[in-house]
């Protein structure tokens, strides 16, 4: 398949601004979704993500910017003709129709025969996985078969652009799981672009290509899953994705390839560049950030399982939470009060593997960890 | 369950106990009354208690019965087309136009008219329609007309245009509520499967909304069968409606077995017009939002 950044764009946004009265909802977004991509518009509620998924579908109007689809200046084209269909949160099943008829709703002016219509209508429900259901009243059906009637509706006008607002939602956590893959497979399927607007970053990583966090009516960050969670481009965007661990820290010196802190709790350390974040306006204090399960936790008696980049250094456990597959364990790293006497436990994840005992409250342990697995916020 | 059910439901009939007797006080003895009465004989001035069918043989072979029951049923018909038509786009711009904090306000504007007495709303119309009425002296004053129009009172028209306009909060009312409830996502899902406003409408909000307007056509159509003070005023008593008839037959004429035969026929006429109509919109009964 063609790497993502040499398809052709489907969707540019260009300094697209938004206002509600005064409020501004869209502060001047840029962003470029290619053909075929899955994408997602990852943010808090009131981050303006749903608003602009709906003026790409053509529900709202902008204040200034561009919009194109496919090339095409969606100025002044209403949401009827847009090469675009939506899968509503709310699902917005017509009540009033059958299966097949809220499948089958948008084709009333396709040319086919009323055959070809039905028979496209339950290729589109066995793509969903609900042959059969097409006589079955709308309001017999479950959340998850509602959210299947949903998609196959809009995918069977064959959209350029699928756009999905908070799909999964309304869904209980293992449902949401499952249709978490199966939309990731029919979105290889079909290979038309997705579009997806979540609240929810586990959503947003699991599911995307890439990514825009969004706050405040702004793109914060655009990155794949695994650079928006391994570099994270503010403590804000590393905060609302996952968790991740701040302590404060001096900056000593900085070269080509690494900025060098005196971290609390972990020392002199010297944080690779491309794990330094320069984007925090109002925040002076510069901030080293890491993941849970970035660091190792390790009996103090005997050998640890740490490799030759790991650097080793002490702590005690203050709490255990045990939650089968993993534990979290908050820990006081030694020496980590030592700027300003504020003792700032920080927060481990260990799998919980078969034969290791979980430690218990108190128990001094050692922390194992690399440079290479910590961020700056400078 | 069964058990926490059947408390629940004793509950309830307690709570409706007290309007549910005064209901049957008030509503099922006269009609129970009315129903006795016309298998009872007439004799002049009296009532005699024998069992008979001949009040219904008479007015089932009554001309004069059939025909005032058709223009009853034909008025009420277009009472109630002309009152939902009307009622619709009302109903439409309240929900859908108006801001929610400017809701209640405007609902209040429409019950309005239910301030003043019925008698007197249907006088007004007279006054307005009238020979030497708001409109004939206006269109004298502007020059239009030298002679006063004579055809805009006294006729089915006049009966039809105050109906409508006497009932229309009841139509405007139930339509609304029917498309308040409608999810706005679906009529934004009807854009995005292609169709046009209008096209969204015909095929999202008018089926959504018809248990609105299926209750408004039964609130409307109902009453106005028995509605005997417009025709009076407006209609001139020269095209009386079968409730004419029955009161005709009851106080004038005081045959009192024969006006309850009437009254009970037009009840059932009016409930088998009712119930085919339903039927004939079962479908829309069926949708549960």
């Amino acid at each position: 398949m063609t790497p993502i950044a040499d398809r052709k764009p489907m969707i540019e946004c260009r300094q697209v601004q938004k206002y509600y009265g005064d409020y501004h909802a869209l502060r001047g977004i840029d962003l470029t979704i290619r053909e075929g991509e899955f994408f997602s518009l990852l943010g808090p509620s009131g981050c303006g993500k749903t608003t602009l998924l709906r003026t790409i579908a053509g529900f709202e109007e902008i204040g200034s910017g561009v919009v194109l689809i496919d090339g095409r200046d969606m100025r002044g084209v209403p949401a009827n003709v847009r090469p675009t269909n939506m899968v509503f949160q709310s699902y917005a099943i017509f009540p009033h129709l059958t299966v097949a008829e809220n499948v089958g709703f948008g084709l009333r002016r396709d040319p086919r025969s009323a055959a070809d219509k039905a028979r496209a209508v339950e290729e589109a429900l066995e793509m969903v996985g609900l042959r059969g259901y097409g006589r079955r009243a709308a309001h017999a059906l479950s959340g998850g078969q509602r959210q299947r009637v949903a998609l196959a509706r809009a995918l069977i006008l064959k959209p350029k652009v699928l756009l999905l607002d908070e799909p999964l939602s309304a869904l209980d956590r293992k449902m949401r799981e499952q249709m978490q893959v199966e939309l990731i497979k029919l979105q290889r399927q079909v290979g038309i672009t997705f579009v997806l607007v979540t609240h929810d970053q586990e959503e947003a990583l699991v599911m995307s290509d890439r990514i825009a966090v969004m706050f405040e009516g702004e793109i914060a960050q655009l990155d794949g899953p695994e650079a928006l969670y391994a570099r994270p481009a503010s403590r804000r965007v590393a905060d609302f994705i996952g968790v991740m661990n701040f302590l404060p820290a001096r900056i000593l010196g900085e070269t080509d390839q690494a900025v060098t802190v005196d971290a609390p709790g972990f020392g002199i350390v010297e944080v690779p560049s491309r794990n330094v974040s320069r984007a925090n306006p109002g925040d002076a204090e510069p901030t080293v950030g890491f993941r849970p399960e970035a660091v190792t936790l390790a009996p103090v008696v005997g050998r640890g399982p740490e490799r030759a980049v790991d650097r080793v250094t002490g702590g005690v456990i203050e709490e255990v939470v045990y939650y089968g597959d993993m534990t979290y364990y908050d820990v006081l790293m030694d020496g980590s009060a030592r700027y300003d006497g504020i003792a700032r436990p920080v927060r481990v994840s260990m799998r919980n593997l078969f034969g290791r005992e979980v430690p218990d409250v108190g128990t001094r342990t050692r922390v194992i960890w690399s440079p290479g697995s910590l961020v700056l916020f400078r | 369950m069964a058990t926490a059910d059947g408390k629940e439901a004793a509950q309830g009939l307690r709570i409706v106990a007290p309007p549910l007797t005064y209901a049957v006080l008030m509503l099922g003895i006269p009609l129970l009354t009315i129903l006795a009465y016309s298998f009872f004989k007439d004799g002049y001035l009296t009532i005699v208690r024998e069992f008979t069918l001949e009040n219904y043989r008479a007015v089932w072979a009554d001309p004069i019965f059939r025909t005032i029951m058709i223009r009853s049923l034909s008025v009420a018909a277009m009472v109630t087309l002309a009152t939902v038509l009307l009622a619709f786009p009302v109903a439409y711009f309240l929900s859908f136009v108006v801001t929610p904090d400017r809701k209640a306000l405007w609902i209040f504007l429409i019950t309005i008219p239910f301030w003043t007495s019925y008698l007197i709303r249907v006088f007004l119309w007279k006054v307005i329609l009238g020979y030497n009425g708001v409109i004939n002296s206006g269109l004298k004053s502007l020059g239009v007309i030298e002679q006063p129009l004579s055809f805009l009172l006294y006729n089915t028209g006049s009966i039809v245009m105050t109906l409508s306009h006497a009932y229309a909060p009841f139509a405007i009312l139930p339509i609304y509520v029917a498309l308040e409830k409608i999810d706005r996502s679906l009529l934004e899902a009807g854009r995005d499967l292609g169709e046009s406003r209008l096209m969204t409408f015909w095929r999202v909000t008018l089926p959504l909304a018809m248990p609105g307007v299926l209750a408004a056509v039964l609130i409307v159509f109902i009453p106005v069968i028995g509605d005997y003070v417009t025709p009076t005023l407006i209609g001139g008593g020269k095209i009386p409606m079968v409730a004419n008839m029955i009161q005709a037959q009851m106080l004038d004429i005081d045959n009192k077995p024969l006006g309850s035969a009437m009254a009970v026929t037009a009840m059932l006429v009016v409930a088998i017009a009712s119930l085919l109509f339903l039927l004939a919109n079962r479908r829309f009964l069926r949708v549960r939002q």
